[in-house]
């Protein structure tokens, strides 16, 4: 599996993400720069948690207009896998390549701690090695988690099965307790928690390191 | 060379926080008046803040030496070698002033500053802690704070993304008009790569990067040498505001650039801005330094050299780079969208020569100004002895384990939960214990990245135990340093320290400062633990009233393998708990006595570095052969207080059982040191070997159930000890909204 990260100005779980991307596949991602226009040839692009440009403005917004990501976008359009975690969750938001929009916690505050999950497989290889329905934990760390979208975008997510994670216990106001969603053709994913900071034992749990796992079995 | 002149009078230099006898000298030293910016530029030099000038001669007393010892106190922060190619590089620093003005901007600044003092010397940061002092939770200002200082701390470091991992926090009305906020940031870098700020090489370009100058922040060190009284809301022009995102860039830029071989001396333009920058820079070296501030780039136009000078401005750094590689260092910056410009050169003329407007604006000789500021020999006097509690006299109030819920409901130990689920405790993925007991421990332990290496870190105070008996306490707060890295399975290795007492000049805070020192220095001599950086922060009074005296202690140590990291939440039904270390019961100054009977005049518990060293030496080990399952130490609220914490965090209840030598609330509540209380499922093993280490050991409780009992009586549920322990801070939060 060829991978690469995305950094922007302001990026700051670039790293985390490539750490965990080198410890599952055996191989260090690509790094790159906003300001390129191309992409190399992967087969999954990771877009970092962090304070793109440092979100000054509405989360992602201006990352979202960086030279990089028409790219992205047009690279996701080819079915190439996108993974956006926290900040990156919600640049493709931005970027509509997923709908809606995170808003700032429900309780106005930073929350930094792990919480509870239960995770829909649904054909995605993002879930792929996870049980169905089972109850995993992972950190979060966020302003900005709340998502939310209107009635119609929300059923229709959850009708085609396209809520992959959901807080057990909603922490931050969002909608229907969504905390990842992924695209129809179940090859793009944004999620506020953080899956890359549990992939090492030496560290604690490792719930996170499944969806690595499912990645690597569907690219390789 | 003519240096163009202003009116500057006597009078201007004491606005300017100067004495009668410190301008006589300014006019000696210069042979003529000052102009206005040469008086700004001495002011700020010679204010307490930048000069240490109360207590320097006392600082000098403290150990700075080890073997491991790369770099002790005067450069930008403390280096130690922590092998295999490795320095960890780190410093407190205090924001007390502005967090008071501004809470959000004065603590985030603060985050800011200290993550620079240790970047700049080529490290990157890795971890931030914060020790934090407030007034009383009643207190009307205090909720606001509060908010305000999380907010601003999670602010800047969740998006600068260094973790922060760790820190203490207390309330005490001492603290009402003077809140502490001192700021510990931890870094990395290879050992034979490290960064000093003494400039060199005559012609050598001077190059100032990162943010803009503004006017924000002029006549910040002064106000931070200075009481506070009425009307000191009206300073909050001298708060800087930060920028985050910038710093960010600026990190990675100036990593990017250490890469190379282009920096000669590099250092972070902090309090006093680019006065104290290029005048430190021109000192250590031994040389001059001639800039052209027209060449500084300004946020705002029509800026003064005064302003220029004296703007404390955040994030921005001046360098001195080698010959030619100014280009390949600009590039750098710009793809950092950083600002770079060359504003001067190093000279050999020892003066520090500013131009603007193709005039001289000031000229002054770098050595007098720094060699020759002023060195006080303050008149102190020692504190008098306290009494003696005797445990007879405050009888437990009510059943000892309804005391131990309101105790662990009391504003000091109640949890901080809602304090640090505000900050980004796992980012850069290293965190293996982060702040709390429930998933961290009595220090933070954070990887080395890419190894199986750790270190660990703390901050310690005991700021009740210094005021009653300042060499206790001083000591106290070293010792409590080294026993909680101990606790973590680290070997400590150094510290760092941040002074806040209140004004120098009235002899019985300076003896409160003396005190400390004596009492730090004994413990760190004994405990092999040396001073390597520090930061001092002085007048921290309002309207005559001094806050407690408060040596905040940043301890650092290593451990060999993460694997064997320790924390105190229980892990097992059925194991043994055993005590190590003497207890005799000491409730003098406890927290008990505090929250029960509002006494706090009594004497600190005696400090024993030499017992602490024996004890905590048996611990470590215990912890490496892997013969106990959780281990705490004993501080604050004493046995019982530390059970329950490791019995919520483990959610496995214990019984402990209750001797018939010491009445039954100076062995609960008692705080003598150099204890900690471990679980263990061979207890044979560990009493074996303490004795052999000759350690006071004995088995004094059993783990499991779901609640807490002595000797099988007193039953408590873990559920009721938990809901106490967490509704403090909510409850008073929610109050502010």
């Amino acid at each position: 599996m060829k991978s690469c990260v995305i950094v922007f100005p302001g990026s700051n779980c670039d790293r985390d993400l490539a750490t965990a991307l080198a410890l599952v596949t055996g191989t260090a991602p690509m790094m790159v720069w906003h300001r390129e226009t191309a992409l190399p040839d992967v087969d999954l692009i990771g877009v970092p948690g962090g304070f793109s440009y440092g979100d000054y403005l509405r989360c992602g917004a201006v990352a979202a207009q960086s030279p990089v990501m028409p790219a992205v976008a047009e690279a996701a359009k080819r079915g190439v896998r996108v993974l956006g975690i926290c900040n990156g969750f919600q640049v493709l938001t931005e970027i509509g390549l997923l709908p809606g929009i995170l808003m700032r916690n429900q309780e106005l505050c930073f929350i930094g701690k792990a919480i509870e999950l239960k995770v829909k497989k649904e054909g995605s290889s993002f879930t792929s090695s996870y049980e169905d329905d089972t109850q995993i934990r992972l950190p979060i760390a966020h302003h900005d988690g709340n998502y939310f979208a209107d009635d119609e975008t929300l059923d229709r997510l959850e009708g085609e099965g396209l809520v992959a994670f959901r807080y057990v216990d909603n922490p931050n106001g969002s909608q229907r307790n969504i905390a990842g969603i992924v695209n129809p053709e179940r090859t793009v994913l944004g999620l506020m928690p953080h899956p890359e900071r549990a992939v090492d034992p030496a560290l604690g749990p490792t719930d996170g390191r499944p969806l690595f796992d499912g990645l690597m079995q569907a690219l390789s | 060379m003519t240096v163009a002149m202003g009116e500057v009078t006597p009078d201007m230099a004491v606005e300017h926080g100067l004495t009668s006898d410190e301008y006589a000298l300014i006019l000696k030293l210069l042979n003529r008046p000052p102009n206005l910016t040469e008086l700004g530029i001495f002011s700020v030099m010679w204010s307490e803040h930048c000069s240490y000038k109360s207590s320097r001669r006392w600082l000098k007393q403290l150990p700075t030496e080890a073997p491991w010892v790369i770099q002790g106190p005067g450069e930008n922060a403390g280096v130690i070698d922590i092998g295999d190619g490795l320095a960890a590089i780190f410093k407190m620093e205090s924001h007390n002033h502005p967090s008071f003005i501004e809470p959000y901007q004065g603590a985030a600044t603060g985050v800011g500053g200290i993550l620079r003092d240790v970047f700049t010397m080529g490290a990157r940061p890795i971890a931030n802690l914060n020790a934090l002092r407030f007034g009383a939770p009643d207190h009307p200002k205090t909720r606001h704070l509060v908010a305000g200082v999380v907010a601003g701390i999670g602010g800047y470091g969740n998006c600068v993304g260094v973790p922060t991992v760790g820190g203490e926090t207390n309330f005490h009305p001492a603290y009402n008009g003077n809140i502490l906020v001192n700021a510990m940031t931890v870094g990395l870098a290879a050992a034979d790569r490290i960064f000093y700020s003494a400039a060199a090489g005559p012609g050598n370009p001077v190059v100032y990067v990162g943010s803009k100058t503004g006017r924000d922040g002029i006549h910040g060190a002064t106000m931070a040498s200075a009481e506070f009284g009425e009307g000191s809301e009206e300073k909050r022009p001298t708060v800087q505001v930060g920028d985050p995102f910038t710093e960010k860039l600026l990190i990675e830029a100036c990593l990017e650039l250490m890469a190379t071989d282009a920096i000669i001396a590099i250092q972070d333009m902090g309090a006093a801005g680019l006065t104290s920058s290029s005048v430190e820079m021109a000192d250590k070296g031994g040389c001059g330094i001639e800039l052209d501030l027209d060449h500084v780039p300004c946020r705002e136009t029509g800026m003064s050299a005064y302003e220029i000078m004296l703007s404390e401005s955040q994030e921005r750094m001046l360098m001195v780079l080698r010959p030619g590689r100014e280009d390949a260092a600009r590039a750098i910056f710009e793809k950092w969208e950083l600002d770079f410009a060359v504003i001067g050169q190093v000279t050999d003329s020892g003066h520090l020569v500013l131009r603007k407007d193709g005039a001289v604006v000031a000229d002054i000789r770098v050595g007098p100004l720094v060699d020759q500021a002023p060195n006080y020999d303050r008149p102190w006097t020692s504190t008098p002895t306290a009494s003696e509690a005797d445990a007879a006299d405050f009888p437990l109030p009510d059943a000892a384990e309804r005391v131990l819920e309101r105790l662990l409901a009391s504003p000091d130990l109640a949890s901080k939960a809602w304090i640090y689920e505000q900050y980004d405790s796992q980012v850069m993925a290293d965190t293996a214990a982060g702040p709390g007991l429930d998933e961290g421990g009595d220090a933070a332990v954070v990887r080395i990245h890419g190894t199986s290496r750790a270190l660990a870190m703390t901050t310690d105070c005991t700021p009740r135990y210094c005021r009653a008996d300042p060499e206790r306490g001083g000591a106290q707060a070293v010792a409590e340093a080294w026993r909680n890295l101990t606790a973590a399975g680290a070997k400590p290795l150094a510290i760092t320290d941040n002074m806040n007492f209140g004004n120098p000049e009235k002899p019985a805070i300076m003896g409160q400062f003396v005190g400390a020192i004596q009492g730090m220095k004994n413990a760190c001599q004994v405990l092999d633990f040396p001073v390597v950086s520090g930061n001092v922060s002085l007048y921290n009074e309002t309207d005559g009233e001094a806050i407690l005296p408060t040596p905040a202690i940043g301890g650092v140590g290593l451990i060999d393998d993460i694997g064997q990291h320790m924390t105190p939440r229980l892990k097992r039904a059925g194991e043994t708990l055993m005590l190590i270390g003497e207890t005799n019961g000491h409730l003098g100054c406890s927290i008990y006595l505090q929250q029960l009977f509002g006494e706090e005049r009594h004497r600190p518990p005696p400090v024993s570095p030499a017992s602490e060293r024996r004890n905590g030496n048996l611990v470590r080990r215990l912890i490496i052969r892997g013969l106990v399952s959780a281990v705490h130490d004993l501080s604050d609220g004493g046995l019982y207080v530390a059970l329950a914490e490791m019995a919520i965090a483990g959610q496995i209840g214990a019984d402990l059982e209750v001797p018939d030598d010491l009445p039954l609330q100076a062995w609960l509540f008692g705080e003598d040191q150099a204890r900690y209380l471990v679980s263990t499922t061979e207890p044979g093993e560990v009493e074996a070997r303490a004795e052999a280490a000759g350690v006071p050991c004995r088995a004094v409780g059993r783990t499991g159930g779901d609640a807490l009992t002595l000797n099988g009586a007193n039953a408590i549920s873990l559920d009721t000890l938990r809901a106490a322990h967490e509704s403090f801070l909510p409850e008073l939060m929610a109050r502010a909204r």
